[in-house]
């Protein structure tokens, strides 16, 4: 299997992250856009790693793992926080920062 | 053979993608991610990725799926308003999407990559197994496999912080609450409110 096959998957998967994340507009399903978004990112890497026959860039993709990780949970607690606020769980309703 | 375990992990994997952006309930969309993940794990055994694979089952599809799984149960699955703050934004999105497909596909195929179109290198029979990524995380890779570990870390106490009961916040709000916090809070933060919830 060629490299592009899954160079071009990946770039496919990266905008289909992107368009959730322009469309839905409850927090929950951003964060798991951000999770296609990241994964695709992983793909690449990967694919990458192999089209040059060097297994650090497997390294890179589990790094990657461990910051998605990190995001998941920074994101659901900032979630459950705004739940027990009892503020709307829907991004164009939170908006008190905006300028 | 490979050609036919790419298509079908490819579709599985595209399938699943759209499922979570397509999906009205935030529970389905955790399990379209699912099917995503492990047809990802897929994709990663035939780029010979042992350990990456192993790890994203493990880790996305069991752990922090797991998280998903419990927080929606938690927050519970609402209904999008169908309110659209920028006109024609469903119109929009897509364009935008397949702009930035084109754009990325552009960017990389029209590289001078000579080996995209190629096979890749024949590699040795330990290539990506645990051994070997082990021996480059703790030789190779030692401090950005710490720091990532001190970033974990601090992710978890963060999110203990994020989601405690709010003790502490509540001692910091001033009596006399300020007109900003009235109109978010339509329920007034009486003390009792953080023991209820």
């Amino acid at each position: 299997m060629n490299t592009d096959w899954f160079v071009v998957l990946s770039a496919l998967l990266f905008s289909t992250g992107a368009l959730g994340i322009l469309l839905r507009r409850s927090p929950m399903v951003i964060l798991l856009c951000l999770e296609l978004m990241l994964n695709a990112g992983n793909l690449a890497l990967v694919a990458f790693s192999r089209m040059v026959g060097n297994a650090q860039g497997q390294v890179f993709a589990v790094i990657v793992m461990v910051i998605a990780a990190c995001e998941v949970v920074v994101g659901l607690g900032l979630i459950v926080a705004i739940f027990r606020r009892r503020l709307p769980l829907d991004v164009d309703d939170l908006r008190e920062l905006r300028g | 053979m490979e050609e036919v375990l790419f298509f079908l992990a490819a579709i599985g994997a595209l399938g699943g993608a759209f499922g979570v952006i397509a999906m009205r309930n935030p529970f389905y969309s955790v399990l379209a991610l699912i099917v995503h993940l492990f047809s990802l794990a897929a994709l990663f055994l035939l780029l010979t990725a042992a350990f990456v694979a192993a790890a994203q089952v493990v880790v996305y599809a069991g752990a922090v799926m797991v998280l998903y799984v419990f927080v929606v149960a938690y927050v519970g699955g609402g209904g999008e308003s169908a309110w659209e703050p920028i006109p024609g934004q469903r119109f929009l999105a897509p364009l935008l999407a397949v702009a930035l497909f084109v754009e990325l596909s552009v960017a990389v195929l029209s590289s001078s990559l000579l080996a995209l179109g190629a096979d890749g290198p024949d590699v040795p029979a330990g290539f990506g197994n645990p051994a070997a990524i082990g021996r480059l995380l703790l030789e190779k890779f030692l401090l950005p496999f710490e720091a990532s570990s001190i970033l974990l870390l601090l992710a978890a106490v963060g999110a203990i912080v994020l989601a405690s009961n709010r003790r502490q916040g509540e001692g910091d709000i001033p009596d006399e609450p300020s007109p900003n916090r009235e109109e978010g809070m339509s329920p007034s933060p009486s003390p009792t409110a953080g023991a209820i919830s």
